[in-house]
């Protein structure tokens, strides 16, 4: 191993030792990576260095590198904690390709990610220089191991004695390395230090003034150590927002948003990756006219939640798949009872246990379709980390106008990326009313369904003359039980007519890219910056592919037939399972489709196509640029 | 803020009558146990003077969780064993409601056993029944956990396989309970008066009714019903007392309700039916005291928000 590796890489850059002024590498798009073993804080110094670079006018986003264990073994593949970072000159939506640049805590974390196809070709790897001379004999030959595979990356590597520079300030180096990082990466990026400090005192502010400022030590040590060492910097253009921006995850923005709708309950079961909404929120909720409830198990989390929307309100619960499937008697139950209600589920991988931090798309179906008997609900899907807030603001209006439930699907990705977005401009009409406890007039009853639109005023506890039983079993308007034919086939319709009405009050999703075509992109959640991104990129190929992102799962918005005619192909992209045309026994009459895809399919008689992957991670723009070749060199037409 | 919507406005004296509180004809089984206790609620509304309005009965599933559907109150007919999560709910939400629960002992002991131990923890106020038939009543006659060993049921022909599960006995088990008690539905005075000291009672007050089912499990409670000597009394200054019922039942046994450990024993002791106050503790902390929803208006609440979002300004 050489502390002066070669020179020529695929990004570029010589990595060699400083001279007086090293050279600028200018990029308007740049990844970055820092992995380390779980608990090393790779993630709080890659989490600080996107909001450095949010905060210098960079556009970012930035992933969770996340093991499946709390404190798997250190030093192995799938030990490998951290974050990606990816900035840019413009905003940025999604994560990327591969990364340009990765800090490395040791060569074992940087192998998992090289395995996983995460790293350029001739990427930069700045790695902890320890091991290569280790005491520890099996640890000097799994480093010799190690390089042997990374070789074929061509990778361009830069030793950094990490261990050895932090031990110079602090004594204990596991503490310290995410900082020292943290300055060494700000240097090469040319980062404001004086933001840097200022980032590191606002994470520390909950803990001892001492803190921040050893941290900070650290920082200007890795700062300093670059200076003299690394021979390269990278420049990222940035230009200062014209608008007020803030910078927070998928998670933190649902719960704001909720803050911001007026709930006051969000009644929970803790599970990945959905858990953070409640430590977020029950860390500023209790203070700002709301609570927690950390229920017994997700059945349960529901039950208060309609409990406490009956009683007047709209409470919401959060979670994630298996946690949605108990909840399914009692989503029937909301919707049966017409009781607002809004429920979050942050998308895992699926079925059973699955992939419990990973994002898939898989849980579409069971949301609309999850339930015996019919059980039509509003299912909304935010894209982005701004639209995590803002849905809940709708979510929650939704609920309350069609007396229903709303389900909102956010997913792994969004839960944990970090996006900065402007600031929304609060409302306090977006807040719930507090309960009408007037009297209910003679002719008022509990369902008293407009027949036209199936909408009815609800009765709350506490009105007088408004006492009646809310039940579960088949009812009529006086919410009085009865299994009349007529009775019963006009509730299902009047349950059923609210979305119809609703979905009168949505727009087309708008095209992206052009309005006509040869391939037509349609996605929903949080692949729309990577489709984007790719049909921005095949529109510079001078192809003719645009995309529309869908909110609405159900009702669908209108407009999506005529908007599929346009083009000769349409397919979705989504990250769930879907047979491959081609794999065994597959044939086009028992090929199972993706969600979205079966779902148009059934809804247009339209014949989209559908590519679908379940790798647990968000999907790539080059990598859908790809399909999009794919499916173009295919016969066009097939769909109008 | 002021929550002059959410507080009850006293208005001209309303007085209420038992009729107040009754809705449409009950449709049990005639001789069902269920309706004397239906009768004593409707009794306890009237003789606290409850607002209909302001009252909720939430249930489960089965024969004894149509309950609310039979009074005029606010009720809800949720699913089978998850009355308590949506009382919980409600009480959280509007703690002005005066919140009723019925359960079975399908619905309470079987389904929906968690939510009853965790009930219990949170101590939300509320009065809690359990309508304990020892069966299955509504999917017809399957063995409960509370069929005594032996009991022939349709889902068990030979007998019930187990020991019965004695709800008395968890309840007292839970830490954080604070009420437990027990009657029976063919003693209506001492009925009345159990339910009365459950609603007085600042916390979750549990009541096992011992009840009734001339269709599944005639003989069940034949041999308490027909000689009161068989049905022991807990007394005591602090307990339940109704002169009328210790007239005829005069097998008494003084017990101090503060005291657990005797009520454990008492409840624990196989053989005897024990009627009365086993356990009351009013200090126990209460989940909907400490976690009471902080009332603050929309500005107020924008307000703070505000000041969250500069906490993430960029
Ligand atoms: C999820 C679910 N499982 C099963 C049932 C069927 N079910 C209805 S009532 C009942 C048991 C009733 O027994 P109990 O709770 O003791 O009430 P009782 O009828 O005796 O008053 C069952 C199993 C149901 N309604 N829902
Ligand atoms: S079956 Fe038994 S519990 Fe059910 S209504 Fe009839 S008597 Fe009552
Ligand atoms: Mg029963």
């Amino acid at each position: 191993m050489n502390t002066n590796p070669p020179a020529a890489t695929g990004s570029g850059l010589p990595a060699s030792a400083a001279s007086a002024s090293p050279e600028v590498h200018t990029f308007h798009r740049h990844i970055v990576e820092v992995v380390s073993d779980s608990g090393e804080g790779a993630q709080k110094c890659g989490q600080s260095f996107g909001l450095v670079s949010a905060r210098m006018g960079n556009g970012a986003w930035t992933v969770e590198i996340i093991p499946a264990e709390i404190q798997p073994p250190p030093r192995t593949p799938g030990s490998a904690s951290g974050v990606r970072i990816r900035i840019g000159s413009e905003p940025v939506t999604n994560w990327g390709d591969e990364a340009d640049l990765i800090v490395a805590f040791n060569e074992q974390v940087l192998l998992a990610r090289h395995r996983l196809g995460a790293l350029k070709r001739g990427a930069t790897i700045l790695l902890e220089s320890m091991w290569e001379t280790h005491e520890d004999a099996d640890i000097r030959r799994a480093w010799d191991e190690a390089m042997r595979e990374l070789a074929d990356g061509d990778y361009h590597f830069v030793l950094v004695p990490m261990e050895e520079q932090t031990l110079t300030i602090t004594e204990n180096p596991q503490r310290g390395k995410n900082m020292f990082i943290l300055g060494l990466l700000s240097a090469i990026h040319l980062r404001d230090l004086d933001i840097v400090r200022d980032q590191i005192r606002k994470t520390f502010a909950k803990k001892a003034p001492e803190v921040a400022e050893s941290n900070i030590k650290l920082m200007e040590l890795g700062a300093a150590w670059a200076e003299q060492n690394v021979g390269f910097r990278i420049d990222v253009p940035c230009k200062k927002p014209d608008k007020a921006m803030v910078v927070m995850n998928g998670n933190q923005a649902i719960g704001m948003g909720a803050m911001a709708s007026g709930m006051d309950l969000c009644a929970m079961y803790p599970i990945t990756p959905a858990t953070s909404v409640s430590h977020y929120l029950s860390d500023v909720f209790e203070t700002s006219g709301g609570i927690v409830h950390q229920a017994e198990d997700e059945i349960a989390a529901i039950g208060v939640a309609i409990g406490a929307s009956y009683a007047g309100k709209v409470a919401f619960t959060v979670t994630s798949g298996p946690g949605m499937a108990l909840k399914t008697e009692f989503i029937g139950l909301a919707i049966m009872t017409e009781t607002p209600l809004v429920i979050v589920d942050v998308q895992r991988g699926g079925p059973s246990t699955g992939l419990p931090t990973k994002v898939e798309q898989s849980d579409l179906l069971a949301a609309l379709f999850g339930q015996p008997g019919d059980a039509p609900k509003v299912v909304m899907a935010p894209a982005t980390i701004e639209e995590c807030f803002h849905c809940m603001v709708s979510a929650r209006q939704i609920a309350e106008s069609l007396r229903g439930v709303v389900i909102v699907l956010t997913d792994a990705n969004l839960a944990t990326g970090v996006q900065p977005f402007p600031r929304p401009e609060l409302d306090p009409h977006w807040q719930a009313h507090l309960p009408d406890l007037g009297p209910i007039p003679k002719d008022r009853k509990p369902f008293s369904w407009d027949e036209q639109t199936g909408l009815s005023k609800r009765i709350v506890p506490g009105q007088p003359d408004g006492m009646h039983t809310t039940t579960g079993l088949a009812h009529d308007e006086a919410s009085t039980v009865t299994y009349a034919p007529d009775v019963n086939m006009r509730a299902n319709a009047m349950r059923s007519r609210k979305l119809a009405v609703f979905q009168q009050t949505l727009r087309p999703p708008p095209v992206y890219g052009g309005d006509e075509g040869d391939l037509l992109v349609v996605g929903w959640g949080s692949t729309k910056g990577a489709i984007e991104e790719a049909v921005d990129r095949a529109r510079e190929q001078g192809l003719a592919v645009s995309s529309t992102h869908l909110t609405f799962l159900s009702p669908m918005q209108p407009g999506l037939k005529d908007i599929f005619r346009r083009f000769s192909r349409v397919m979705t992209v989504e990250i769930n399972y879907s047979d491959q045309p081609g794999d065994p026994f597959i044939t086009p009459e028992n090929r199972r489709y993706g969600q979205l895809c079966l779902l148009l399919r059934a809804q247009t008689l339209v014949d989209i196509d559908c590519w679908t992957r379940v790798p647990g991670e968000p999907l790539r723009p080059g990598q859908i640029l790809e399909v999009m070749r794919a499916k173009l060199a295919t016969d066009g037409k097939e769909t109008a | 803020m002021s929550c002059s919507l959410l507080s009850c406005a006293t208005e001209p004296d309303r007085l209420f009558e038992m009729s107040d509180y009754q809705g449409p004809r009950a449709r049990w089984c005639p001789g069902c146990g269920d309706h004397g206790i239906l009768t004593a609620n409707q009794r306890l509304l009237a003789d606290e003077q409850l607002k209909p309005e302001t009252t909720v009965y939430v249930s489960g599933i089965g024969c004894s969780s149509r309950f609310p559907h039979y009074m005029k109150t606010y009720g809800f007919h949720g699913i089978h064993g998850r009355a308590l999560p949506l009382a919980t709910g409600v009480k959280l939400s509007r703690p002005d409601l005066d919140v009723f629960v019925v359960m079975g002992d399908g619905d309470c002991c079987s389904i929906g056993a968690g939510h009853w131990i965790h009930a219990i923890r949170y101590n939300v106020d509320m009065t809690v029944m359990l309508l304990d038939n020892n069966i299955y009543g509504l999917t017809k006659n399957q063995t409960s956990p509370t069929t005594p060993q032996g009991y022939a049921s349709n889902t068990q022909p030979d007998g019930s396989y187990l020991p019965a599960l004695n709800p008395l006995v968890t309840t007292l088990g839970v830490a954080n309970a604070s009420f437990v008690a027990q009657t029976a539905d063919w003693v209506p005075g001492h009925l009345f008066a159990t339910l009365k000291a459950a609603h007085r009672h600042q916390g979750f007050a549990f009541v096992r009714i011992l009840q009734r089912c001339p269709i599944w499990t005639p003989d069940i409670f034949q041999e308490a019903v027909m000689d009161p000597a068989k049905t022991e009394l807990l007394v005591h200054d602090d307990g339940i007392r109704d002169p009328d019922t210790e007239e005829a039942y005069t097998t008494h046994t003084w017990h101090d309700p503060a005291d657990i450990h005797d009520g454990r024993r008492l409840a624990s002791e196989p053989g005897t039916v024990r009627l009365g106050l086993f356990f009351r503790n009013e200090a126990q902390p209460r989940y909907d005291v400490t976690r009471r929803i902080p009332l603050q208006t929309a500005e107020e609440k924008i307000a703070h928000l505000e000041r969250e979002l500069d906490r993430h300004a960029v």
